[in-house]
């Protein structure tokens, strides 16, 4: 056994320290990174608190409400008729879609019904704007990933779609056409053969994002396997839409409950993919808008005649009660849920927007991944920041 | 030179300088117009500019009077040497490159024996610069851009050099008028009618220098350094005014500059075919030729921009390691075999 004279023993313990000094100062500490509020990739003021390790996301947080309009409370000093008004600006780019279901709830709580021809009519309406909406996304998800061309092919065969909804409404992106009992006015003449040769159009855009973005390689690398929430995740998180039935869950409100609307009327198909990825999401989302155009195709054909709006009295009171209704909107399921006292005006009312459930499951689905799948993935899950904030 | 003119030192060194900067605008003017500003927008289906001059075409004078008037900002926390000094750097490589390009039989600013050499070594100096412009902008996003840059560009720096060799192997020099003139008295099958440009022998060296190039030149697919949609501008993030000018017009500038090299190597440069290689009237038509061949060349890089999507940084560093440099080494003992038989 050697013995260390002290000064050995002290060049010992002092070689020890500075040993675990150095190693404390290779640690490195992560960095986080704030993406947004003011960034390109969340088209908006959404706010992704990420926490990185080198390029890789540890730990990440949503942060919302950089634009909160308080339109649950703006609500009780509007009556009825005025709510969609405020309403149709929730999620932007599909506004027809937002009013069905308030005209629903309040139409349930007065036991009144639209006629079979203002059915329609709506149920068409909100079918262009689920074109309108996700042709958008279909082009988005490209400059997400760098590819800028596709977004201005969307953009200019939504320019289509935009015009037939303001033939009939008046207005491109705030249209508030629906009322209750009914609708605001027919529609134009010649809307039906301009219509149908719309809907071609749509598809052979479709065709072309198939062209350019699916059948892309370095697309499918971006987004197969990335982004994947399984099927138990999903719905524990309460995400819906093309988001639930990218994951494999056979879910859709058109087919599975029975409103006054007409989608059960004519024949369509619900598309689900298994995978639950960020390409499973675009494809579910490109077959989306295939059966929206068949749907308004076949609904021209079968339209019934007769009048647009139900007997209604001027003023409308709603008689007292509580009444929920939720539509498969193009985000996903939107529902409110209507307080009446008995007054012109709600008492208060619930707004269920889909944006704000599906993007609840960023921190799980964005923990590990690299910074570059964080835009991907926040394009695939796809939401409208009017949708999460209101 | 053989002008019949006698020019001083002096002379030489200004007419030099100029001669490079005029080398330098041109295409990278001609480019932005040509491609960023119409064939992208034909192929996008809109106009492009179409109210400065005919048809747009005086639109860049406008875009350089715009960035002039702004203010050269920089961040508090920036270090501010550095970060004004980055963009020359950047600038700077660009110039060195077209150091040694030949545009004619005596027009070429500096013929050094070890002209792709020089070429290809300090096409590599852009990166100090990018480097310098992420650090020094206090900026994460800048910083993060830079970091992916460096790792990117040395990365493709190695196929870069390899699908030059195997053309050094065939010419037999390292000069690049030698080069030329190697490319211009081949034949093919002994006929010598069209030269004989190595895109016939090296196409795969030539599609390995033009995937790399466009790495190099970060354009999407490879443009993970500014990646706009993740990164904001990347390691341009904080730059403005007359900075950012020059950042924009040396990325298409050096797109210029890499398209004059795969020009030069793979497409007989400024020579033409049946034309002696000492013809004086050259030095007006050579410069010409090499302009031609490299808006061909550019057009396909900006075609590929404007067309693909945008890789991952781990993916593209594998593609380089994977594929690139393998290919590239296969091809190059293949054409020393072939050297050495025939």
């Amino acid at each position: 056994m050697t013995t260390l004279t002290d000064r050995q023993q002290l060049a010992y313990i002092a070689g020890q320290a500075a040993d675990a000094r150095l190693n404390v100062e290779l640690e490195t500490e992560g960095m986080t990174l704030n993406i947004g509020p003011q960034h390109p990739a969340t088209h908006g003021t959404l706010r992704i608190i990420c926490r990185l390790d080198g390029e890789q996301v540890v730990w990440a947080e949503p942060s919302c409400g950089y634009m909160h309009r308080g339109y649950e409370k703006l609500t009780e000093v509007r009556t009825f008729p005025q709510v969609t008004t405020l309403i149709n600006r929730i999620d932007w780019l599909g506004s027809f879609a937002n009013e069905v279901p308030f005209i629903l709830a309040a139409e349930k709580l007065m036991e009144i019904e639209a006629t079979p021809r203002a059915q329609h009519i709506r149920t068409i309406l909100f079918e262009l704007s689920r074109i309108a909406n996700i042709t958008l996304f279909l082009g988005d998800m490209g400059v997400q990933l760098g590819a800028v061309t596709p977004v201005f092919y969307a953009f200019r065969d939504r320019e289509y779609v935009l015009n037939l909804i303001e033939s009939v409404t008046g207005g491109r992106f705030h249209p508030n056409y629906d009322r209750i009992g009914g609708l605001k006015d027919d529609l134009p003449k010649g809307f039906i053969d301009e219509t149908k040769s719309v809907m071609k159009t749509v598809r052979a855009f479709c065709n072309e994002m198939e062209e350019l973005l699916v059948g892309n390689e370095i697309f499918e690398a971006r987004t197969r396997g990335i982004g994947v929430i399984p099927r138990e995740i999903a719905l524990q998180y309460g995400l819906s839409g093309a988001n639930v039935r990218a994951s494999g869950v056979d879910w859709d409100l058109r087919r599975d409950q029975s409103l006054p609307m007409a989608w059960n009327k004519v024949d369509w198909k619900v598309w689900t993919h298994p995978d639950g990825d960020s390409f499973a999401r675009y494809w579910v989302r490109l077959q989306e808008v295939r059966e929206a155009t068949s749907i308004v195709e076949q609904l021209l054909d079968s339209l019934p005649a007769g009048p647009i709006m139900a007997k209604v009295p001027r003023i409308i009171k709603v008689p007292e009660g509580e009444a929920w209704v939720s539509t498969e909107n193009p985000l996903g399921e939107m529902g409110y849920y209507v307080v009446s006292k008995g007054d012109t005006g709600p008492f208060r009312v619930k707004i269920r927007s889909a944006s704000f459930n599906n993007i609840s499951v960023t921190p799980w689905v964005l923990r590990g991944v690299y910074v570059p799948d964080v835009i991907t993935i926040l394009a695939s899950l796809y939401f409208i920041l009017g949708d999460i904030d209101r | 030179m053989s002008l019949g003119v006698v020019i001083p030192y002096w002379g030489q060194t200004i007419f030099r300088a100029l001669g490079v900067a005029v080398a330098v605008l041109i295409p990278a003017g001609t480019a932005v117009y040509l491609y960023l500003f119409k064939m992208v927008s034909f192929m996008q289906s809109r106009l492009g500019p179409m109210e400065a001059g005919p048809y747009g075409s005086l639109q860049l004078f406008a875009e350089v009077g715009k960035f002039l008037q702004k203010e050269d900002l920089h961040p508090d926390n920036a270090d501010r040497f550095i970060f004004k000094a980055a963009v020359f750097v950047v600038f700077l490589t660009v110039f060195l490159i077209y150091l040694a390009v030949p545009f004619g039989p005596f027009a070429v600013f500096a013929d050094y024996s070890t002209g792709i050499f020089f070429a290809i070594a300090v096409s590599s100096v852009s990166v100090l610069g990018i480097l310098m412009a992420g650090w020094s902008s206090a900026n994460k996003y800048s910083l993060m851009g830079g970091l992916r840059a460096a790792g990117q560009l040395i990365a493709y720096e190695l196929p870069l050099s390899l699908a030059v060799i195997g053309v050094v192997i065939q010419a037999g020099t390292l000069n690049m008028q030698g080069i030329v003139a190697a490319q211009v008295n081949g034949e093919i099958f002994g006929w010598g009618g069209i030269g004989f440009p190595y895109i016939l022998t090296q196409f795969l060296a030539f599609v390995i220098f033009l995937i790399a190039a466009q790495a190099e030149l970060t354009q999407t697919p490879f443009d993970m350094p500014i990646a706009e949609s993740e990164l904001v501008a990347g390691y341009m993030t904080e730059y403005s005014g007359f900075r950012f000018l020059l950042f924009f017009i040396a990325e298409f500038a050096s797109a210029g500059a890499f398209a004059a090299l795969a020009a030069t190597l793979y497409l007989g440069g400024w020579a033409l075919p049946g034309v002696s290689l000492d013809a004086s009237w050259m030095n007006v038509v050579g410069p010409l030729v090499l302009f031609t061949k490299m808006l061909i060349i550019m057009g396909l890089i900006f075609f590929v921009r404007f067309t693909y999507p945008r890789f991952r940084e781990d993916q593209l560093q594998r593609f380089a390691w994977k594929y690139l440099i393998p290919i590239a080494l296969v091809n190059i003992m293949v054409t020393a075999c072939f050297k050495v038989a025939f």
